[in-house]
């Protein structure tokens, strides 16, 4: 470094700061976040404030009615316009309020909200010591198997914190996909992983294995932020910006005013194509796409299921929509170059999950491995580049939310004398004994595998009409074939359920409360309206498929 | 007045709904609602006569539109009725035959528990053969079509308990599959040829398409009628189906499915009318079942049978008129409608026999059933002159129109054609008159049943007498009533067109010929049947009756060449789909079953591999970006 430039720096340091403009915030148009931050931070206050035996239900209480209100406000932004004509970027250009945010944080939030009533639900564990108990261990500081552990559970303590943990999460996965800046994006990412990091380590049965779980979602999510860090500092040091319109006109290369640091870094496409790859294999890790997928089945099955359900529902659509944003608003002019590669992770994705998914026992961990196959299918929308792409994506990620919602509501359901009984031989001949469950589960299998008249067909449908409008034929073919390998698994389970003799010794159907009840009648429904009816929702998600720039 | 369409399907439709759905506590009265309901579809066909009577003869077609049906782009199908005169013909005979038979039914089905069923199926019938008739578009007919397929099956296998009948209704529905096909693929390339369906846009475009395309479609609309009308080579259904209830009998062989594939056809005329290789095959196709039905006539002894060849043979000289184009559409229809009187009034005859003989359908043991029945006997015997064109009654007017017409098509067609229709004339006259004989001359041959009761021999009551009377006078009446002036001619004439041709002979020539065979066939069967008596037990015969008992072997080509062979495809097909087929799927299942399991073992449970296939992933990612921009 130059005396003259240090110098400079050091007189710059020294100049009278004439005016800092305030920032300007548009708080109405972030109501949505603010709500469920508000919430979130009324909930640490009730933790240290409210009595033990009330916390329970001022924590429900306190998280249903943010949740609620900050669906009530995103469709109140919605109706004013804000998602087609008026969409504008808010908060000094860090968020953008447009089509895709709302409708993916009005997805997040009701997922969430139906995700709560699994977190509330009380009735499945028999009662310990009198006191009903949860899904959530009783103390989460306790070594597992100590006395202080049983002497947390005869105290009947229970971890009320996960409420205000799941709003941080959801607070997290609102800005996500509306980040608008990179830097907001980084932020969002932490907001919503490190409360999921301490949800998935809280499961009150097989403590070992939750707590093994969440350690390696920390480390491999640590892992992944850095390699998004590191992406954003490269793409900074390209563009001079962390602004997604700023890094677009400097991809695109019309730059406003072009100051000579810029003119030195600009050129050198390295800087670009590392950074971009690299905040891309962050979001990539999130949404659970080959070869970032490994986390997946061990976290999904030693996370409490409740939280395996949530996590998986909303950070899927969070997630997502953080990669449209940035693939269609910070990188279309990037478009020839990532969409081989990403043509690439899409097919193998797809492919690993359906295959891999096939020798699975363990129902929470096919599960898993479904929902990496469904990744695939999703990233096959993303990679059309269109409007119909946006738009099916949209459709696919509510489908897919509430199907997943459902469908670990109903594992939760399913218990022997150890807790949830995952194991799949113990659910043969479940249709025989509980019709009913087994039936509502077969649904949800049957839209997982996308057979018609279930939301998973249309859904299906729209992502692979605009990937071959997008002229990704051969990316169809094999989306089919997937299909194909993943519907045998998924009916293998039915035909398990319904066909095989029941086990002597096999698992009770627990009888849920209503939440819990709420829950999966709100995925059946939601399942069959949309595979019934899809028109009007994918209108929907087409008028909202324009990203504001 | 169009607004009175609907109501004539609406009504019997009505009448099936609340029959069926209504459940026992209809018992009691469930035969006389579906009777008033059928008679209030005649009344409201009636006043639409009269209302299409008082307009001029270009008026005459009505149209209603009730709702669409279908509405796609670029496909549009709608649920809209024509009444023009061919279809008024229709209906009118259709709800009046379908009255009586109804009427006749009361008493027929008196002591059957399931009777207020049979009503509902008998409602059914008509509403589906009156949507056949008034539908304004093949897809509309279409859905009609299928109706009395499903309407014929449930009545010919009412008797669900009698193993013969369920699989007389099973063989009469998988036949008329076929023909069905056939309308399908019809329907299917109208829509590819014309891109509608309705009458109106088809016929007015059918200058458009090619005739190769003209005689594809109307080969289809053939193989359709050949189905539902029971002609060569779909006839086998027909003699089986006479395991239904008579009045079944009588409701399929005069008034409705029979006579559908002769409406097919005549609606269709427009599109005959262009393919003359598509007439040809009909006319032959005609031809073969008048000759194929009036000998299987001859050889049975069950008395439905013997009507049910009869009935093959008559539609068979409807076919034949339809297909000689415009000379014959008119006396189609016309023998059409006469058929429908005297072939009902025979059937009820039949029935009102069998009634009184304990349910005996073998002729050789009646004999002598005059002196027991006397309406029955004069009822059947006017039928009898009818059908076999005594002078003055309903079949010499119809039946010689179609002669007439026949060598009227010219060449030599017109010779075979007509020599063919003429040598009907006299096979018809030889098995009715052998019917009549065996049933109501000769000494009494019936004896004690192995319980040891004899039958009694009984007129039946007026409940089925009435329909049998009014029959008989539309048997004797009718046809001249068509005839004289011409009015049926310059009815029907507006819709379906008509010419005269060139006959090499005269009218009187060909009159004149048809009453030599008259007397020929009266003749031979009086000396076989009605000079020497009747052998109870069936003689050996020649070759040909033996061959003409059994259909004229009709179920052994079927079984040989369609069944075997059928066999013999599904044999090998199935051999391929085990070998080859699942061979494949298999192996690919376990293939990919042991991919699966390598590839699981990758999953490890250790951290550090899973952040070692990160690093690697990010690796590739980078590597690939770059490699992007670099080719």
């Amino acid at each position: 470094m130059s005396a003259v430039a240090v110098h400079s720096l050091w007189t710059t340091a020294a100049d009278p700061i004439s005016k800092i403009d305030a920032p300007k915030i548009e708080y109405g148009q972030l109501s949505p976040t603010l709500i469920v931050v508000g919430a979130a931070l009324v909930g640490v206050l009730i933790e240290a404030f409210v009595p033990r035996k009330s916390r329970y239900y001022a924590q429900v209480f306190v998280s249903v009615v943010a949740l609620c209100a900050a669906f009530a406000a995103v469709v109140a932004l919605a109706a004013d316009g804000y998602g087609t004509t008026r969409a504008r970027i808010a908060a000094m250009g860090a968020i953008a309020v447009d089509g895709p945010s709302l409708f993916l944080q009005g997805t997040i939030l009701l997922a969430a909200l139906v995700g709560l009533f699994t977190f509330a639900e009380r009735r499945l564990d028999p009662a310990a010591h009198g006191n009903r108990v949860d899904s959530f261990a009783a103390q989460a500081a306790s070594v597992p198997g100590s006395d202080s552990e049983k002497a947390a559970v005869k105290a009947g303590f229970t971890t009320t914190e996960v409420f205000p943990l799941l709003l941080f999460a959801v607070a997290g996965m609102l800005v996500f996909p509306s980040a608008n800046d990179l830097l907001t994006l980084f932020v969002a990412l932490e907001v919503l992983s490190l409360p999921l990091y301490l949800l998935c380590a809280l499961a009150r049965r097989k403590r070992l294995m939750s707590q093994e779980a969440a350690v390696k979602y920390f480390l491999l999510g640590a892992f992944a932020s850095a390699f998004t860090l590191f992406g954003i500092a490269l793409l900074y040091g390209y563009a001079g910006s962390v602004s997604y319109a700023t890094i677009a006109q400097v991809v695109d290369g019309n730059v406003p005013r072009l100051d000579p640091a810029l003119a030195n870094t600009m050129g050198n496409d390295a800087l670009l194509l590392i950074g971009a790859a690299m905040v891309v294999m962050g979001l990539l890790f999130k949404v659970g796409a080959v070869p970032f997928h490994m986390w997946t089945p061990d976290v999904y099955q030693g996370a409490p299921t409740p939280v395996t359900g949530f996590m998986a529902a909303a950070t899927k659509v969070a997630a997502f929509g953080a990669l449209l944003r940035l693939l269609y608003v910070v990188l279309p002019g990037l478009r020839w170059d990532w969409r081989p590669v990403m043509w690439a992770v899409a097919i193998v994705t797809m492919l690993v999950g359906a295959i891999v998914a096939i020798t699975q026992t363990d129902i929470k961990r096919l599960l898993a491995y479904s929902s990496i196959a469904h990744a695939g299918f999703i990233l096959a929308g993303v990679i059309a580049t269109s409007r119909e792409g946006v738009s099916s994506v949209l459709f696919y990620l509510a489908a897919y939310s509430f199907v997943t919602i459902g469908a670990f509501a109903v594992v939760t359901l399913v218990r022997d004398a150890g807790g949830e009984a995952t194991h799949l031989s113990k659910w043969a001949g479940l249709g025989r004994r509980s019709p009913l469950v087994a039936a509502v589960f077969a649904v949800f299998l049957l839209a997982f595998a996308g057979i018609p008249l279930t939301s998973g067909f249309a859904g299906k449908f729209a992502v692979f009409k605009a990937a071959a409008q997008g002229g990704a034929v051969p990316l169809v073919v094999i989306g089919v074939i997937s299909s194909a390998i993943a519907a045998f698994f998924y009916i293998r389970v039915i035909v398990l359920m319904f066909f095989s003799e029941p086990r002597s010794e096999g698992p009770t159907v627990a009888v849920p409360s209503p939440l819990t009840t709420t829950a999966i009648g709100v995925g059946v429904a939601v399942t069959v309206v949309l595979g019934v009816a899809p028109q009007y929702f994918l209108d929907l998600a087409n008028q909202a498929g324009v990203f504001v720039r | 007045m169009e607004n009175l369409i609907a109501l004539l399907i609406a009504a019997p439709l009505l009448g099936a709904a609340v029959l069926l759905v209504g459940g026992r506590r209809l018992d009691a009265v469930g035969h006389w609602i579906g009777t008033a309901l059928a008679a209030a579809s005649f009344v409201i066909g009636l006043v639409l006569f009269a209302d299409l009577l008082g307009r001029s003869a270009d008026q005459r077609t009505l149209t209603q539109h009730l709702f669409s049906w279908i509405p796609v782009a670029g496909f549009q199908a709608d649920a809209t009725f024509r009444l023009d005169q061919l279809s008024m013909t229709f209906v009118l005979l259709i709800t009046g035959v379908g009255s009586l038979i109804h009427l006749y039914s009361v008493g027929y089905m008196e002591h059957d528990e399931r009777r207020r069923r049979f009503f509902g199926y008998l409602n059914l019938f008509l509403a589906a053969m009156l949507l056949l008739v008034l539908a304004d578009n093949y897809l509309l007919l279409y859905f009609g079509w299928e109706g009395v397929g499903l309407a014929s099956y449930l009545l010919i296998g009412f008797w669900q308990h009698k193993p013969a009948a369920a699989t007389a209704a099973k063989k009469a529905f998988l036949v008329n599959r076929v023909g069905d096909m056939g309308l399908a693929i019809a329907v299917m390339l109208m829509f590819a040829t014309f891109g509608t369906f309705a009458f109106g846009p088809v016929f007015s475009h059918v200058g458009d398409a090619s005739e190769g395309r003209l005689t594809a479609i109307a080969l289809m609309l053939l193989l359709a009628a050949c189905g539902k009308s029971a002609q060569v080579p779909l006839q086998s259904w027909l003699g089986d189906a006479m395991e239904g209830p008579t009045p079944v009998s009588a409701l399929i062989h005069a008034a409705t499915m029979v006579t559908a594939g002769v409406y097919l056809i005549v609606r269709s005329a427009a599109v005959f009318n262009g393919a003359p290789g598509a007439q040809l095959v009909v006319t032959v196709v005609g031809a073969v079942t008048l000759l194929f039905g009036a000998i299987v006539g001859c050889a049975k002894d069950d008395i439905k049978k013997a009507l049910a060849g009869s009935t093959m043979s008559q539609i068979g000289y409807m076919v034949l008129a339809a297909g000689l184009g415009p000379i014959g559409y008119v006396f189609a229809i016309m023998h059409l409608v006469t058929h429908g009187f005297f072939k009902a009034g025979l059937f009820l005859g039949a029935g009102s026999v069998m009634h009184g003989m304990n349910d005996e359908v073998d002729m050789r043991k009646y004999g002598g059933l005059r002196k027991y029945m006397p309406v029955t006997f004069i009822t059947f015997g006017l039928g009898y002159l009818a059908i076999i064109g005594f002078p003055g009654l309903s079949g010499f007017f119809s039946k010689d129109r179609i002669i007439e017409a026949a060598f009227a098509k010219g060449g030599t067609e017109g010779w075979i054609l007509g020599g063919a229709a003429l040598l009907g004339a006299a096979i018809t006259a030889f098995y009715m008159t052998r019917v009549m004989l065996m049933t109501f001359f000769g000494e009494k041959r019936w004896q004690p049943d192995e319980n040891g009761t004899e039958p009694h021999p009984h007129e039946s009551p007026g409940v089925m007498t009435i329909p049998m009377i009014v029959l008989a006078v539309g048997s004797v009446f009718g046809g001249a009533f068509f005839s004289i002036g011409d009015r049926f001619l310059h009815w029907l004439e507006p819709v379906t067109g008509h010419s005269e041709g060139n006959s090499p002979l005269s009218a009187w020539t060909v009159t004149a010929a048809t009453m030599v065979c008259l007397v020929i066939g009266v003749a031979a069967a009086w000396a076989q049947y009605g000079r020497k008596p009747v052998p109870v037990v069936a003689p050996r015969g020649s070759l040909l009756t033996r061959a003409a008992r059994r259909d004229l072997l009709q179920d052994d080509f079927n079984h040989v060449v369609l069944v075997r062979g059928g066999e013999h495809l599904t044999r090998s097909l199935v051999y391929l789909d085990h070998t080859l087929v699942d061979g494949v799927v298999n192996g690919t299942a376990a293939s990919v079953g042991g991919l699966s399991g390598r590839m699981r073992r990758l999953q490890n449970g250790f951290a550090r591999s899973y952040a070692v296939s990160m690093f690697g992933g990010a690796a590739l990612l980078v590597a690939a970006t770059l490699l992007m921009r670099a080719v």
